[in-house]
């Protein structure tokens, strides 16, 4: 019931969002905040009962649903889903908390959008069927295509309809592939699928995570879609939605097709690597505040990927810290260029600058984030690219030293980002009155990088407590290890 | 006393038929009597109460009849399967008139187009042949010989070539109407001669005994004859390359006609093509399969390229009705249960979708008094946010996206396609899909994303409130995310109304 609950509150406050003619803006946002709220809290009852020892599927849930063809609503939480589970309801409260108070147009139809995005990237989070987890990854579309397509700047339309045909084509051939792989199992239940080792199904599933992630070379629509969406949008865009392909490579890929993984790995991997230098070379070259953060968040992504096809333990424990401290990072960060950009009204780096005089909080949480973003030693962020590195090393060492190039190259991108907003010499756009972060600003921006912080000092309260500590042979074993019985 | 000899007719099993023909007769005598302003309450009160009774008829035979029977020489069947279909195509027509009610009170006084009272003179015509034509077409899907198939099919076609030329002062409805007749007939003519073909081949006009003369018949003229048929059939479910005629009628017949087609022909001419395919040519199962293989895949491509570059909603619409003639006919190209199932199930959410986004079109049409297009649809989104909304979920459910049931749907059809081992088809189907992203969510942009400017205010302040198209469109949305949240109830229906027949593969 819980884990239901955690997809269909925010569902059905969707719904209420829409229905009731809230009066102001404000009450709407506000109300959407609550729910947002309310999420978070039934992930935090989840969070304690969650027994971490024994790993496993725990609170599941399966009613029959398309008996046909064998199959299930069936939820449940893995230790792991549960840490992205938290992930989105906490970005969603800060997407959620900044759009009230910066303000939308239509504000009904938007925060019920947000709702809605929220509760399908949960669905995709704790599906444990195939079909069930198609469809949430499917409906995760639809609010993303009409929030970007209605809201977004002035090249929305491009941006949407690339966005929306890269991704289409990507899961539809997963769907391909999922019909495949459930006739082939005589059912969709993820708990029960057997191995398989079909390269073409492998392909399918990889394509639609590939092109969400997104991978080398899938990444067409990512820069359009992060640059046009609103802020918030593209906090929730390159934070959470991004993971859900990780997540599915974690989920289904890995455990499902060990066989074409190994055959395979040397492909991912270039792809991989080539994605993390490539992307980081981007954001080294971006014109634009959210380029930067776009192209790095494309490098990321693909160091997350290359520590999952590591299968060791500290590879896939790296991955899952880093999609979390990745999420929560650059969540924060396009909040931040959000904030930069209603004061200037530009992302352009060549009219910033100088923004650091008179503006003590933008210039704190700013260099705040992006040194975690950097990930300077001792930050989250190193925890898990240290991990990632460390579980790639004894598959080659060359993935390693790429990999660590990277990090240097994080460096540089994101001091270059910090020092072309805030410092060098005043840019054209920037007002000689200084407006600082508001209040409402500092809070929500300060609550991802307060969460950061925490996890900077105790990366071990996540590495500790995934894949029921055992991450190889869970992956080996299907995640079926430990759990409860199903009632 | 001479004793006449009459076949033992089972007068239940046309029940269904003679309620609905029993409706149109009371409608049309008693309608001309009443006065101008009682006509319209009147008939489409007894249309809409004519449907619900067929279809409550045709659920109770369904209950009954667990076996299935033939009557009048085996020329009519009675069994789940037409009478399933019959509750869907009275469905159709019930919704149908709640999309013409506001049609049928006349235009509102601006339009050019139209003088004022020239529905109000027609409108008990109107009901009528809608009732006529939901007649034929449950006779038409009762059909178990060639010649009740033969007359089922001109039964309904009359019926809706008159529907569409109805708005005889437009000439866009006029030319419809003729050329609806002229490729119709072509199309019905095409059949009629392959009939000939097979009775020639086979000796026989039931579909049993098209079965049973196959063995030692003359395999030439049964399979020309096959072929013939199914032109004439594709012709009408506007299977392409025989669906020439489908954008210009779709675009020219009054909206609720186009509405009422789309739907109800499909289900019509589809669960007749698999009657007709699994009883009489169970032996060609080879060929007819990949004919209709063939036939899908030139459909998805032909009419998913062409939608792409259509400005009438309209037109794009039709389209869009051509590229899932494809996707229907997939699941018979399968040629098993699954895909026979797969067919009957993805028929309910179709019709639901195609009914509400024509009535949508409806809608603005009727406060616009234009042509609806992806320019003036500018601003829909925020005038009407109901329908809007519910446009949106019916061309996200076009494309397979959730909450609509066709998700469910295309995924049924695809795995039975892929169960029969042809990938290849499945993967055209996915192509299909992707393409036809980028037409339907054109729509939705349209109403959504066009800046102030382009806007074209509504003729003449906010336009009447339309309470019987606004319920069909809430009960179309009702049946699209209901098939989808709970499709069992009607994948069990399916499988009921399929069990007395037997799938080559």
């Amino acid at each position: 019931m819980l884990t239901t609950a955690l997809i269909f509150v925010p569902l059905a406050g969707a719904l209420l969002v829409w229905l009731i003619p809230w009066a102001t803006s404000r009450a709407a946002g506000g109300f959407a905040l609550l729910v947002a709220l309310a999420e978070l809290f039934l992930w935090v009852v989840a969070l304690g009962r969650m027994n971490f020892a024994s790993g496993g599927l725990q609170q599941a849930t399966e009613t029959p649903w398309f008996e046909d063809l064998g199959v299930a609503y069936k939820v449940g939480l893995y230790d792991f889903s549960l840490w992205l589970v938290g992930l989105t309801a906490f970005v969603t409260v800060a997407a959620i908390a900044y759009g009230t108070w910066a303000g939308r147009e239509r504000p009904r139809a938007y925060f019920g959008l947000l709702l809605f995005l929220a509760g399908a990237t949960t669905g995709v989070f704790v599906a444990q069927d195939l079909l069930v987890f198609y469809v949430f990854f499917e409906a995760m579309l639809i609010p993303l295509y009409v929030l970007i397509g209605v809201w977004g700047g002035a090249r929305r339309s491009a941006a949407t309809l690339k966005f929306i045909v890269y991704t289409m084509a990507g899961s539809l051939l997963m769907l391909v592939s999922v019909i495949a792989l459930g006739l082939a199992n005589g059912t969709f239940d993820l708990t029960e699928l057997s191995t398989s080792g079909n390269d073409w199904i492998f392909l399918g599933f990889l394509a639609a995570f590939a092109v969400k992630a997104p991978i080398w070379p899938f990444h067409g629509w990512l820069p359009d879609a992060y640059r046009e969406a609103p802020a918030e949008v593209s906090a929730l865009l390159s934070g959470v939605i991004s993971k859900t392909a990780a997540y599915g490579i974690l989920r289904i890929v890995l455990p499902v097709f060990p066989e074409p993984v190994s055959d395979w790995r040397v492909v991912i991997l270039v792809l991989a690597s080539i994605g993390l230098v490539y992307g980081s070379l981007l954001a080294f070259r971006a014109p634009d505040v959210r380029g930067v953060i776009a192209y790095s968040s494309l490098g990321q992504m693909c160091l997350i990927v290359i520590g999952l096809v590591a299968l060791t333990d500290s590879g896939l424990t790296g991955a899952v810290l880093h999609m979390v401290s990745h999420g929560l990072v650059s969540a924060g960060l396009f909040l931040l260029a959000g904030a930069i950009e209603r004061r200037t009204a530009t992302g352009e780096l060549a009219l910033l600058g100088g923004m650091a005089r008179g503006r003590p909080r933008l210039a704190s949480l700013l260099i705040a984030l992006s040194v975690v973003a950097l990930a300077v030693p001792f930050s989250v962020a190193f925890a898990g690219e240290f991990l990632i590195l460390n579980g790639i090393f004894p598959v080659g060492w060359g993935w390693a030293v790429v990999g660590a190039a990277a990090i240097l190259l994080a460096a540089l991108y994101m001091l270059r980002l910090v020092s072309a907003v805030l410092h060098e010499g005043p840019g054209e756009a920037v007002s000689e009155v200084a407006l600082d972060l508001r209040p409402a600003e500092v809070g929500i921006v300060g609550a991802l990088a307060v969460a950061l912080v925490a996890l900077s000092f105790w990366p071990a309260a996540i590495t500790d407590r995934v894949f029921g500590g055992d991450p190889a042979r869970a992956v080996e074993t299907g995640f079926s290890g430990g759990g409860e019985a199903m009632p | 006393m001479i004793e006449v000899r009459h076949p033992d007719i089972d007068w239940a099993a046309l029940a269904p038929v003679l309620v609905l023909l029993g409706t149109a007769v009371w409608v049309l005598l008693v309608g001309v009597f009443l006065p101008r302003g009682a006509r319209r309450v009147f008939s489409a009160f007894f249309a809409a109460a004519g449907f619900v009774a067929a279809g409550i008829v045709s659920g109770i035979l369904f209950g009954l009849d667990e076996e299935a029977s033939t009557l009048v020489r085996d020329s009519l069947a009675r069994d789940r399967l037409a009478e399933l279909g019959q509750i869907l195509v009275a469905g159709a027509g019930l919704l149908s008139v709640g999309v013409s009610y506001w049609e049928s009170r006349g235009p509102r006084g601006d339009d050019p187009r139209v003088p004022a009272d020239d529905h109000r003179e027609r409108v008990v015509e109107w009901y009528v042949l809608l009732l006529t034509a939901v007649a034929g077409m449950a006779f038409f899907m009762q059909a178990n010989s060639l010649v009740t198939l033969f007359l089922g099919l001109e039964w309904f076609s009359i019926a809706l070539y008159v529907l569409c030329a109805i708005s005889v002062h437009r000439i866009a409805a006029l030319e419809a109407g003729l050329k609806y007749l002229i490729v119709g007939s072509f199309g019905s003519a095409i059949l009629l001669f392959g009939s000939a073909f097979v009775y020639g081949g086979t000796g026989a006009l039931t579909f049993g005994g098209i079965a049973e003369g196959a063995a030692d018949g003359e395999r030439l003229f049964l399979v020309a004859g096959l072929a013939m048929i199914l032109v004439g059939l594709a012709f009408k479910i506007s299977a392409a390359p025989f669906h020439m005629w489908t954008p210009d009628v779709y675009e020219g017949a009054p909206t609720p006609v186009t509405a009422f087609m789309s739907a109800a022909t499909k289900i019509a001419g589809l669960v007749l093509t698999l009657r007709l395919l699994l009883i009489a040519f169970p032996e060609e199962e080879e060929l007819w399969t990949i004919t209709l293989a063939v036939i899908a895949t030139i459909s998805l491509a032909w009419g998913n390229i062409a939608a792409l570059t259509q400005r009438s909603v309209k037109r794009l619409l039709a389209y869009s009705s051509v590229s899932h003639a494809g996707f229907l006919l997939m699941p018979i190209a399968a040629g098993n249960a699954l895909g026979g199932r797969a067919l009957l199930f993805y028929l309910v959410p179709y019709a639901a979708l195609s009914i509400g986004s024509f009535a949508v079109v409806a809608a603005r049409e009727r406060e616009l008094a234009a042509d609806v297009t992806l320019d003036n649809l500018a601003g829909f989104g925020w005038e009407r946010p109901f329908h809007a909304l519910a446009m949106s979920v019916f061309m996200f459910g076009f494309i397979g996206l959730p909450p609509a049931g066709l998700f469910l749907g295309k995924f049924y059809v695809f795995t039975a396609v892929y169960e029969r081992g042809w990938t290849w088809l499945v993967i055209v189907g996915v192509v299909a899909t992707v393409v036809s992203v980028a037409y339907y969510l054109a729509v939705v942009r349209a109403m959504y994303g066009s800046s102030a400017e382009l806007r074209v205010a509504p003729a003449g302040g906010s336009p009447p409130r339309d309470w019987p198209l606004t319920t069909t469109v809430f009960a179309c949305l009702a049946v699209a995310v209901a098939t989808l949240v709970v499709p069992d109830p009607l994948v069990d229906l399916a499988r009921d109304s399929l069990a007395f027949l037997s799938f080559p593969f």
